[in-house]
């Protein structure tokens, strides 16, 4: 067992420390989070022999209950800048503060690194985002966003009445199953070249769904007025929308909220013309 | 609040409709049915009063607790976070995750894709259309599972990984899609079939079944 560092965190309002410990087991360290109520930090840095391990941040909690057993690196993100899942992953991290690696899976790029035997074994599904993260490795970007919301601390990402969360649920799968699938890499490559009217008219279908559904569920985002997984699936999907120039604005509710949630942070850092992957012209 | 009995609005071969039938059963919750055919009259589903009730215009849809609420997963959800009886999610946030995943794989990467109103607009070649998809799905839910599931797709507790699971073995039955290629799906859902709850909720016991179908 390495000696304990301890590494203070400029990041948050919170101040933490992190103690890492050299986890034999995984070959990466382990960082177990404390909170302490006090003082300021300095940054400091780590011994370059050990993996450089970005822990999360955290809400005060008290420290028994923070200090965890499991060996928990940094979670790694495999995605594509301009997957709407994976964008939908990347809001929910920088809702919630957590730090994450990204490993870009080009979906175009040899015929699509989706599909090498590589990365069939982290998803089997060929499709991106997977995520790995506290031992396991997820795929289906609404199982991955709940989980990060039921493990780690900062804001909830689905409210806590259960006729809200069932909204929050309702309208993240109205997109998730009701939209983004039909216009999917996988599936448009089948349809060939109709792919715009074929995309298009799904898109249309849900939105013209959707506008009614959210005109009753919505204050200052999708439902309520808390931002929830809902907002986290509706910009993504408008995006996509406007990729294949669906006229956003025949769905006034959709285009407000979608306009609100761009100004916020979490939606900005995540946006796909801000990722490690991003082609030059695309790069915001 | 005092409210009625939840309402379901389903069709007896809707696989999302049965998704939320046997969710129902498990929790031991009565409900009441409106069936909605899907092919009479060029689909109820596309009255002006349907669509009042879910936008969307496709079953399920179920009024409950004196709300409407679509999408069978956050029903089935909600029926879990709100009635007692056996959990339909784990309580534990990774099998949880596990138990979502799988759900979502055949929910959002298999069903729409061969769900009525897309393979209306395929035409003629739905057949090898819904067939493709649903091998894609299956091919990658058969190595997921063999990962995951004991006696049931998630452990040896039935959840909602299970309710998504039989009703799209069925379709893929109807679709004449060779089942016995994936030994763990089969395994699974030949199990899930002898358990009471996936029995009174099958398609060919609801009260809109036709004649021909009928158990």
């Amino acid at each position: 067992m390495r000696t304990l560092y301890q590494l203070y965190s400029l990041k948050s309002s919170f101040t933490q420390t992190r103690a890492l410990n050299y986890c034999g087991r995984t070959n990466m360290l382990s960082v177990h989070l404390f909170v302490h109520p006090s003082k300021p930090t300095a940054g400091v840095g780590l011994d370059t022999s050990c993996h450089m391990v970005r822990g999360s941040q955290s809400t005060q909690r008290e420290e028994g209950d923070l200090r965890t057993s499991l060996c928990e690196a940094t979670p790694i993100l495999h995605g594509y800048f301009r997957s709407s899942c994976s964008w939908r992953v990347r809001i929910a991290f920088a809702l919630k503060g957590v730090e994450y690696d990204q490993l870009p899976v080009n979906l175009i790029k040899d015929g699509g690194q989706q599909l090498t035997e590589e990365y069939k074994a982290l998803n089997p599904m060929q499709q991106v985002p997977a995520v790995e993260i506290d031992g396991t490795t997820l795929s289906q970007s609404l199982a991955v966003i709940q989980y990060i919301d039921e493990t780690r601390p900062g804001p909830r990402l689905l409210p806590a009445d259960p006729k809200a969360r069932a909204q929050v649920r309702m309208i993240s799968d109205l997109i998730a199953s009701g939209i983004q699938p039909l216009q999917n890499l996988y599936v448009i490559q089948k349809i060939g070249a109709e792919k715009m009217q074929w995309s298009q008219h799904f898109i249309d279908r849900g939105f013209q769904a959707l506008e009614p559904i959210l005109k009753q569920t919505a204050g200052k985002y999708c439902v309520g007025d808390e931002i929830s997984m809902a907002d986290i699936c509706l910009v993504p999907q408008v995006y996509n929308a406007e990729r294949f120039k669906v006229d956003v604005g025949k769905y006034p509710t959709i285009k407000r909220l979608n306009e609100a949630l761009l100004e916020i942070e979490a939606f900005q850092v995540s946006h796909p013309s801000r990722q490690p992957d991003t082609p030059d012209d695309l790069r915001a | 609040v005092q409210a009625g009995s939840p309402i379901l609005h389903g069709y007896f071969r809707s696989s999302c409709s049965w998704r939320v039938r046997i969710a129902f059963a498990l929790k031991g919750v009565e409900y009441d049915q409106l069936p909605v055919n899907l092919i009479k009259d060029g689909g109820q589903q596309l009255t002006e009063e349907y669509k009042a009730l879910n936008p969307m215009q496709q079953v399920p849809a179920v009024e409950i607790d004196g709300t409407t609420l679509s999408q069978s997963l956050a029903v089935i959800q909600y029926i879990d976070e709100t009635r007692p009886g056996p959990r339909l999610l784990p309580a534990d946030p990774k099998a949880r995750a596990q138990v979502r995943m799988i759900s979502d794989l055949i929910a959002s990467g298999i069903q729409p894709l061969q769900n009525l109103y897309v393979i209306q607009k395929i035409g003629a070649e739905k057949m090898q259309w819904s067939q493709h998809f649903i091998d894609r799905g299956f091919q990658a839910l058969e190595p997921i599972l063999k990962q995951t599931a004991g006696k049931y797709c998630v452990g040896d507790e039935i959840s909602m990984a299970d309710i998504c699971l039989v009703p799209q073995v069925y379709n893929a039955e109807r679709f004449k899609v060779d089942v016995g290629k994936y030994p763990t799906i089969k395994r699974l859902n030949e199990a899930l079939l002898e358990i009471e709850a996936f029995q009174v909720s099958h398609p060919s016991r609801q009260p809109d079944t036709p004649d021909d179908l009928r158990a």
